[in-house]
């Protein structure tokens, strides 16, 4: 018998037979993820796709249990969530899961989307498939921001108040929307029901996405490290049992460093004051998005000045959202015929400042834009470094990357997977540098 | 030699994000304010317990001085049982406040004694009232404080023992006292402890840093009365996925061990 | 499998794997329990699962219903004929044959929940204008189920009587139920 495979083919039993002749859902299965051929040399940011699966079926899970005990009232809604906390029987770790969830989602969804950068896996054939997974950030970012709202304490409140403001800053009809958004002229009851719904609707979105996500991906098959296509059956393994395994390994690590943080520090990634009810009168001293949003806020705040005729209001907000635009079309900006950055010596190393920057982003988000970087400089404020980081993000895409692509020499690729592989990297009789080939 | 390197790779990045978070999140323990010194607390760590007889103290601390202005809406009194209390006392505590029950049969609320599943009652009926008795300053639900400031407990315990006299030149109006652990150094709230303001059933001698101790150990019990379920919890699932994890990993490396990787 | 190296090989693989799958599918079924747990009475909702009942005020005769877990639950003083009835019954009338001795403290006081074992309609009977069915007690409108002077079941499709909850007499005036 070998090991693991499931007898779901040719062989099922009666039952299977005659319900996979009328929907085939057995043989897809079968087809999809058992036989389907997957290269041989993932490394370890592959198990992404599979532990960002995991998370979401995970939020869904102990989002569904937790509305079950979740009043969405603004006088009532702090006070379940502590009910949930105190009282219901094993409340405190449904939420602080939902919680830390959200947390370990995005710090996924971010290596998986750097390591889609790192080895190109947006280029072609893979375009769509890319642009779904940034489909899939955009609805996870809508969805934390509201979800966020739900426990209504001050960040809640004062993060709901700032972001839906964002709209306004649309010319003539912004005022409009947003109170279209709040259902009345502040953030009130009927904003609370409505993010509250879509909380509950926008991870079917999410879900949807993602079978399309996968479907794409099937289509494709897998980028690999090399990125070079499997040339055939000697470059690949069969998806299980080798990668159901090693997806196995990569998520159980995952959630064991999840559960430490969820057990013993469920509050590290949270914000003290949404410990306090939200209180409509007075804004806190200094309001900061969930970390995960850092990054994107630093953007919307560096821009505090105007461009040309677009005043600093909305040039920030076209450019938070620009961060996520220029994403979209990576795959064109992006002009190099070679996938992996192993072989792209001087996008190599932009690919790292890229990353720095975007973490330099994330601490100028959470610093108010008037402190001083180093203690001993006090001209050069966060503001300043905001402005920096900023440019740096939108030239590595707009301009950089369609540059590198004229101008940088690949180093050779080799011809096959199962030849890198067997010939220790890249030392084997290479190909010179050629255009990748279409699969 | 492949997967070291890659787990090297993938520990850095992880690591690099953790980092970012971390300078992210302590960004919002900067102020003017002093800092709170660190104390070794008895519920810190993933061992760490609540110490009930400090608590006890501290309820005792909270029912004498702070309920007076503020409320611990979130607790009820049954929840007193964590810390040892018996059924009787609990009761007995209960018993000493009112709270309005109704509407009865004639359609009027009513008062009565509290019992074991009501909350703590509140000393004002509601902001407004507690924002009026204490010149226009809201002394905040202590609940939640401790989980709500970013000091945690090292800043409550700071706060509370830390009253002194204003530095000369520092203009205090009236109304307010000097705290310099307080944003801002002007706090509404007048130094809430004196020594010996309580009188402790134990023996304990009731200095100002004695019940600011106690009270915070009973604030941080009434913040996050799941921690110790919580850690002992937490202790089992940790390493049952440690173990499951290397399990796995011992799995896949026989099975990965008859391919030419 | 002839080989003896490549069958321990072969054994050893087999166990990794078995304990794999053991160990993952222990640990998904405890993670399931507290998803589960979470939709069982918590705890502010346990320590309401009593209720105290001033009985002074109750005339002879008289019915009162209260809220005891969300539930209501008739209290019946009953007049001495009501009682004769209750005690006299043949107990091979009855569907669920039961003494009106075992069903209260005191002959006075009939305490039960208010909620048909049929289907969990509340019976009609507490108030005078009310219809109480051919025994005198409490006619359930959903299905026609008839209940006696204790209560007990004795036409219609109801199977059992109306339960009788846990409570004492805390004196002679207050009983505590639940």
């Amino acid at each position: 018998m070998s090991a693991g495979t499931n007898q779901t083919g040719g062989t099922g039993s009666g039952l299977v037979k005659w319900i996979d002749s009328r929907l085939p859902i057995f043989s897809y299965m079968q087809k999809e993820y058992a036989e389907f051929e997957a290269p041989k040399n993932f490394n370890w940011f592959w198990n992404f796709g599979a532990i960002l699966t995991f998370m979401l079926v995970l939020m869904i899970m102990t989002g569904i249990f937790l509305a079950m005990q979740y009043t969405p009232h603004t006088g009532l809604a702090f006070d379940s969530v502590e009910r949930i906390m105190r009282d219901v029987n094993f409340g405190w770790l449904l939420r602080y899961l939902h919680a830390n969830g959200a947390t370990f989602f995005f710090i996924a969804v971010y290596i998986h989307m750097f390591r889609g950068m790192y080895y190109g896996s947006y280029k072609g054939p893979r375009e769509l498939l890319w642009m779904l997974g940034v489909v899939i950030l955009l609805l996870m970012m809508a969805t934390a921001f509201m979800g966020y709202v739900l426990p209504w304490g001050q960040m809640s409140f004062w993060g709901a108040t700032v972001i839906t403001n964002l709209f306004s800053a649309i010319p003539l009809v912004g005022d409009s929307i947003v109170t279209l958004l709040w259902g009345g002229f502040s953030v009130d009851n009927p904003t609370l029901n409505r993010f509250f719904a879509l909380h509950y609707l926008f991870p079917f979105l999410i879900f949807g996405v993602v079978i399309l996500h996968v479907i794409a991906l099937h289509v494709t098959g897998s980028n690999n490290p090399l990125g070079v296509d499997p040339k055939g059956p000697q470059d690949t393994v069969p998806f299980h049992p080798y990668y159901t395994m090693k997806d196995s390994v990569g998520l159980a690590v995952f959630v064991t460093i999840m559960a430490a943080f969820v057990f013993f520090a469920p509050n590290f990634f949270g914000e003290p004051e949404n410990y306090l009810e939200a209180a409509p009168l007075v804004t806190p001293a200094h309001i900061v998005p969930e970390w995960y949003f850092l990054p994107f806020f630093a953007i919307l705040r560096s821009i505090d000045f105007n461009i040309w005729f677009i005043d600093a209001k909305l040039a920030g907000v076209l450019a938070m959202f620009g961060a996520i635009g220029v994403l979209f079309i990576l795959p064109w900006l992006d002009k190099s015929p070679v996938r992996s950055a192993k072989f792209r010596p001087m996008y190599k190393w932009f690919f790292w400042i890229l990353l720095l920057d975007c973490i330099i982003l994330g601490y100028v988000g959470g610093k108010p834009t008037d402190d001083a970087v180093f203690a001993g400089a006090a001209w050069f404020k966060i503001i300043h470094l905001g402005y920096i980081t900023t440019f740096w993000y939108f030239f590595h895409f707009l301009i950089l990357l369609p540059l590198l692509g004229i101008f940088e020499r690949p180093k050779p690729l080799p011809k096959s997977i199962s030849e890198a592989v067997l010939g220790g990297g890249t030392s084997g009789a290479a190909a010179t540098a050629k255009p990748m080939e279409k699969a | 030699m492949g997967i070291v390197c890659n787990l090297r790779r993938a520990a850095a990045a992880t690591g690099l994000i953790a980092a970012a978070a971390l300078v992210s999140t302590s960004a919002f323990a900067a102020g003017d304010a002093k800092h709170a010194e660190e104390q070794d607390w008895h519920f810190e760590g993933i061992f760490g317990t609540v110490d009930k007889a400090s608590a006890q103290r501290g309820l005792q601390v909270y029912l004498e001085v702070c309920s007076g202005c503020h409320s611990l809406k979130q607790v009820a009194y049954r929840n007193l049982s964590d810390l040892g209390f018996t059924e009787a006392e609990i009761k007995a505590i209960a018993a000493d406040y009112d709270v309005t029950d109704g509407p009865n049969d004639e359609g009027e609320m009513f008062e009565r004694p509290a019992i074991a599943s009501d909350a703590f009652v509140s000393p004002f009926p509601n902001n407004e009232a507690a924002q009026a008795s204490n010149n226009g300053a809201l002394p905040p639900d202590l609940s939640l404080q401790v989980k709500a400031h970013a000091g945690g407990a090292n800043y409550i315990y700071a706060l509370l023992s830390g009253y002194e006299d204003a530095p000369v030149g520092k203009d205090v109006p009236n109304g307010l006292s000097y705290n310099p652990f307080f944003p801002g150094e002007l706090i509404a709230m007048p130094a809430p402890l004196a020594e010996d303001g309580v009188e402790y059933s134990d023996g304990t001698v009731a200095s100002v840093d004695q019940m600011a101790w106690d009270v915070v150990n009973f604030m941080q019990w009434a913040a996050e009365p799941e921690m110790e379920q919580r850690k002992k919890m937490g202790f089992k699932v940790v390493l049952f996925l440690i173990i499951l994890s290397a399990i796995l990993y011992a799995a896949k490396r026989k099975m990965w061990s008859n391919l030419d990787h | 499998m002839s080989d003896d190296t490549q069958d321990h090989d072969g054994s050893r693989r087999d166990f990794l794997y078995l304990s794999a799958g053991a160990f993952g599918a222990v640990g998904l079924g405890a993670a399931l329990w507290p998803f589960i747990s979470s939709m069982n009475p918590s705890a502010d909702v346990l320590a309401l699962s009593t209720t105290e009942v001033d009985i002074s005020q109750i005339e002879n005769g008289q019915r009162v219903t209260v809220k005891w877990q969300g539930k209501p639950v008739f209290i019946d003083r009953r007049t001495p004929k009501a009682i004769s009835e209750a005690e006299s019954t043949d107990l091979g009338d009855l569907r669920d044959p039961q003494t009106d001795a075992d069903r209260v403290i005191q002959p006075e006081w009939l305490v039960v929940v208010g909620v048909c074992t049929h289907l969990g309609c509340v019976p009609k009977g507490q108030k005078p204008s009310e219809q109480r069915g051919d025994w005198g007690g409490w006619f359930c409108p959903c299905h026609s189920s008839h209940y006696d002077t204790s209560g007990r079941i004795r036409q219609g499709p109801a199977p059992l009587n109306l339960p009788v909850p846990p409570y004492e007499f805390l004196n002679d005036t207050n009983i505590k139920i639940g």
